[in-house]
């Protein structure tokens, strides 16, 4: 099972924000069986969603250099449950960075109407801590934004499209000419 | 100089200091604000953890508009330095330097039993408010 809790990116500018949907299915066994009866997408993998789109925008601000874990949940309101057939739209936005660390604001939309506000801060594991090298293959990561359309719509720091990242590539592997 | 800095931005009083720290900490670790005293310990009385540190660095960086270099509270690289410490306590040499880098902070009571596991605890709230009062009055 792919731990994936956002669809795909609409939206990615780097240093500022990023925007994404997730699509609350019947079919995910989370929604169906968290609470039976009552389907709806559990609060905390909202939280695991607006993590991912904001762990890839402090990550990508230091150019996938960093392994940037979610260390807080500083604040989350939820006001109403996602239930099945909705879509949330996320829209995440880049706070304050330090050099071990980073802060994001987070919103979750339904139908227009706020769903729920999250802010969050990640920490950057330090070289040899828990493990030793990336907490993602290269390759692995790179896929997992390509199949997210995080290349499809993301835009650098320097204001490109189809933004290419060296960290994102296997050592191995032969250089891609277009997206990452 | 004094004329354009008030024009500016008009000096803190320790009160409205300890009032933001007071509720960046209240945020940070969850705690109710009778706890955050001046005199109590980050990590022994309010039970802040490595990572909460962090937390309250970003806090801070953001209540008070200032940017808090890494090193100027948590002084790790004198801690690890062999030049500093020997058999896991801090030298006389290396009491110099902490006191150099942390003027604001109360190292009396380190003093008395200056091993580095010692330090983790050393921190007060009062020790927080005097740090960043150096740094937005001056």
């Amino acid at each position: 099972m792919r731990w994936l809790w956002v669809d795909r990116f609409t939206e990615f500018v780097s240093g500022s924000h990023a925007k994404g949907i997730k699509n609350v299915s019947l079919d995910e066994e989370v929604v169906d069986n968290y609470c039976p009866g009552f389907p709806f997408l559990p609060p905390t993998l909202i939280i695991e969603g607006m993590a991912q789109l904001g762990g890839i925008l402090v990550a990508e601000h230091f150019l996938f250099d960093k392994r940037v874990v979610l260390a807080k949940v500083g604040r989350a309101k939820f006001y109403a449950p996602a239930l099945n057939g909705t879509t949330l739209n996320y829209e995440v936005h880049l706070d304050a960075v330090q050099e071990n660390g980073g802060t994001v604001t987070s919103t979750s939309r339904c139908d227009g109407e706020i769903q729920a506000e999250i802010e969050l801060m990640f920490a950057f594991l330090e070289d040899g801590y828990l493990v030793d090298g990336p907490l993602f293959e290269p390759d692995d990561l790179k896929g997992m934004l390509r199949i997210m359309k995080f290349f499809s719509v993301a835009v650098d720091a320097n204001g490109n499209r189809f933004p290419t990242y060296e960290k994102l590539n296997s050592p191995s592997a032969p250089r891609s000419q277009h997206a990452g | 100089m004094a004329l354009a800095k008030e024009n500016h931005e008009m000096a803190l009083t320790d009160d409205e200091i300890f009032a933001k720290v007071q509720s960046a900490l209240e945020d940070a670790l969850g705690v109710d604000d009778d706890e955050v005293t001046m005199e109590a310990t980050l990590v022994g009385d309010l039970g802040a953890e490595s990572i909460d540190f962090l937390d309250i660095v970003f806090k801070l960086e953001k209540a008070f508009d200032i940017q808090i270099p890494r090193e100027e509270l948590s002084p790790e690289d004198i801690l690890t330095n062999s030049q500093y410490v020997q058999d896991g306590v801090v030298t006389a040499d290396g009491l110099a330097e902490l006191k150099k880098r942390m003027p604001w902070a109360d190292l009396s009571e380190f003093e008395a039993d200056p091993k580095v596991q010692n330090f983790g605890n050393l921190l007060t709230v009062g020790d927080l408010c005097r740090y960043v009062g150096a740094k937005v009055n001056d």
